[in-house]
């Protein structure tokens, strides 16, 4: 039908609104039903699935929202989360178990218990965090396919 | 190799081919194809929900008819403690368990007996696997189906024990043997079900070789069968209870859940509910949970399509009901239960595969894309499947047709009358010029 299938990729955007939280999740969501549609193993889609869920609550708590693209290959599938939000300050610190700038009403939730960004490097194989303060943030996460 | 066996059938006479069923189906399993429903095998769960939905009636549940119990010499009923919960008045389980037996079962052997045992196993198997919490309840057929093809990563938090019913199944022949002498092939043991789901699980389980469990018949038939024989059963009860508030409770949502002794737990039912807390459970969204009781059907089985009262009329009978009773009154030191755990794992069927490589399942899902890029995204269900997205999925398939999507349909039609239309119009100018 069309050759845009010759790039051997799948590619998905999908756009995360701000401060809804009953909509975080959505995204992640409908990467992992694809990811079942294309019998991408389990473990790969576990991995995926909360990292993808983990940057989308980051989004929506931190960064006003944003947008995430996915590019699932043969080899990985690629997340990148961007957003115009305030930046991190201190990646180091917010990388650390438990450290966690989310503000009180958050907090009520059951968010922001400074798990975010721990999670998503303990769930993929290649993680990058570029920020800039007053400017935003741009996540780049891969799971690599494992071949079975 | 893989068991798909189905308890719900299509009445082609009845079935109008409305989309009343394909829109309430929770994993889309239902086409309307050349007018009619289908069901698509692989992805059907046996929830019941498009027997509850039809207003044709055209959905039926499979069980058995209650003649079963001639072809057997001895036969046992195996009550549902949803059966508790569909009369008026009753104060005294004893009373419906020994009009059974006035109704013609030689004996009865109380499904929420074996419950108690279940939960004894299953608090034993909370506390030692700590590493696979939530656990995930497994007594509903349904959610474990669900669970085979949907949720791969959850396989490992099921609890591995065998549902009451199929415990009370064996203990209940074990015991008729010994008092019988006869067979296991001329006892009857024949359950009484809220739904049709039990009966995949007897003629088809998964993680088990074979059930004990001979005859699966429903409440809504048995129902009006014992209500003459309760009233004489009222003047004499027969002490055949082996359950107490435990056991019983097992017949309605939170009731398994219960039976642990812990406050760790959550119990959703209904199919959405239950999908949704699948969903956060994959994401890892829970963290301090011990158990997670899950129910196809709202209510849990006193929910389900075979029984005849409003579940919720019904869960307050049987609250009413064990609110007096002993905690429990089966234990396993006196009833121990020989291999109570699941034999076989339960294997991964991921049946919403598209195709079978990874690269030609990119190409599939950019189709998809590309399809539902082009439907208008009504969900109309004019075109059989339940959605767009879904319609994009059977055409990439290869099992539906661009054209089956009626509004494309239009499009195609009009740019083919078109040069004819404006023949039209030049043809009606003419008329009214003159």
């Amino acid at each position: 039908m069309s050759d845009q299938t010759g790039s051997a990729g799948v590619v998905l955007k999908y756009t995360v609104s701000p401060d809804d939280f009953t909509r975080a999740g959505e995204a992640s969501s409908k990467v992992k039903n694809i990811l079942k549609q294309m019998g991408i193993s389990p473990d790969v889609i576990r991995k995926v699935s909360i990292a993808m869920y983990e940057g989308e609550i980051n989004m929506v708590i931190h960064a006003h929202g944003g947008e995430i693209t996915v590019t699932i290959t043969p080899q990985e599938v690629l997340m990148e989360l961007k957003d115009v939000g305030p930046g991190i300050e201190d990646v180091e610190k917010a990388m650390k178990a438990g450290y966690s700038t989310a503000p009180e009403q958050v907090r009520a939730l059951g968010f922001g218990a400074g798990m975010g960004l721990p999670n998503m490097q303990g769930c993929t194989d290649e993680m990058k965090v570029e920020t800039e303060l007053g400017v935003g943030t741009t996540i780049t996460m891969s799971v690599h396919m494992e071949d079975k | 190799m893989a068991n798909f066996y189905h308890s719900v059938r299509l009445d082609e006479s009845l079935c109008k081919g409305c989309i009343n069923c394909i829109k309430r189906c929770p994993t889309q399993a239902i086409r309307v194809r050349n007018g009619k429903a289908v069901i698509t095998s692989e992805f059907c769960i046996d929830c019941g929900e498009c027997i509850r939905i039809c207003q044709h009636h055209a959905k039926l549940p499979t069980y058995d008819s209650v003649d079963i119990m001639k072809n057997y010499k001895h036969t046992v009923a195996l009550p549902a403690p949803a059966l508790y919960g569909q009369f008026n008045n009753l104060t005294d389980v004893r009373v419906v368990l020994t009009a059974l037996k006035i109704m013609g079962f030689d004996d009865v052997f109380e499904v929420s007996g074996a419950a108690e045992l279940v939960s004894e196993i299953s608090r034993d198997y909370v506390m030692k696997h700590t590493e696979h919490w939530p656990i995930i309840s497994t007594a509903c057929p349904v959610i474990v189906r669900l669970i085979r093809v949907r949720f791969p990563n959850l396989i490992t938090h099921m609890l591995p024990v065998l549902p009451p019913v199929e415990v009370a199944a064996r203990l209940a022949r074990k015991k008729a043997m010994a008092e019988t002498g006869l067979p296991a092939e001329d006892i009857g043991i024949l359950f009484i079900s809220p739904c049709p789901a039990k009966t995949t699980f007897a003629k088809a389980p998964l993680c088990t070789d074979k059930s004990e469990i001979d005859g699966v018949l429903a409440i809504k038939d048995i129902y009006p069968l014992l209500l003459g024989p309760m009233k004489q059963a009222a003047l004499a009860p027969e002490d055949l209870s082996i359950s107490g508030r435990i056991g019983i409770g097992w017949g309605s949502t939170g009731g398994e859940a219960g039976g642990l002794l812990s406050d760790s737990y959550l119990a959703a039912d209904g199919m959405e509910n239950v999908i949704r807390v699948l969903e956060d459970l994959e994401d890892e969204k829970f963290h301090d949970l011990q158990f997670i009781e899950l129910n196809a059907c709202s209510g849990g089985c006193v929910g389900g399509v075979l029984t005849v009262e409003n579940p919720y009329i019904a869960q307050a009978k049987l609250k009413r009901l064990h609110k007096y009773e002993v905690v429990a009154r089966s234990h396993l030191d006196a009833t121990p239960v020989e291999k109570p755990f699941w034999k076989n794992r339960l294997e991964y069927e991921p049946v919403f595969k598209l195709g079978e490589s990874l690269l030609e399942n990119i190409n599939k899902i950019n189709l998809v894309e590309e399809l539902c890029a082009r439907f208008p995204g009504l969900d109309c269900g004019s075109c059989g499947a339940p959605t767009c997205k879904a319609l994009a999925e059977d055409i990439v398939r290869g099992k539906a047709s661009e054209n089956d999507c009626i509004h494309i349909l239009r499009e195609y039609l009009k740019e083919i009358i078109s040069p004819f239309s404006m023949l039209d119009k030049d043809l009606n100018q003419g008329e009214s010029d003159q």
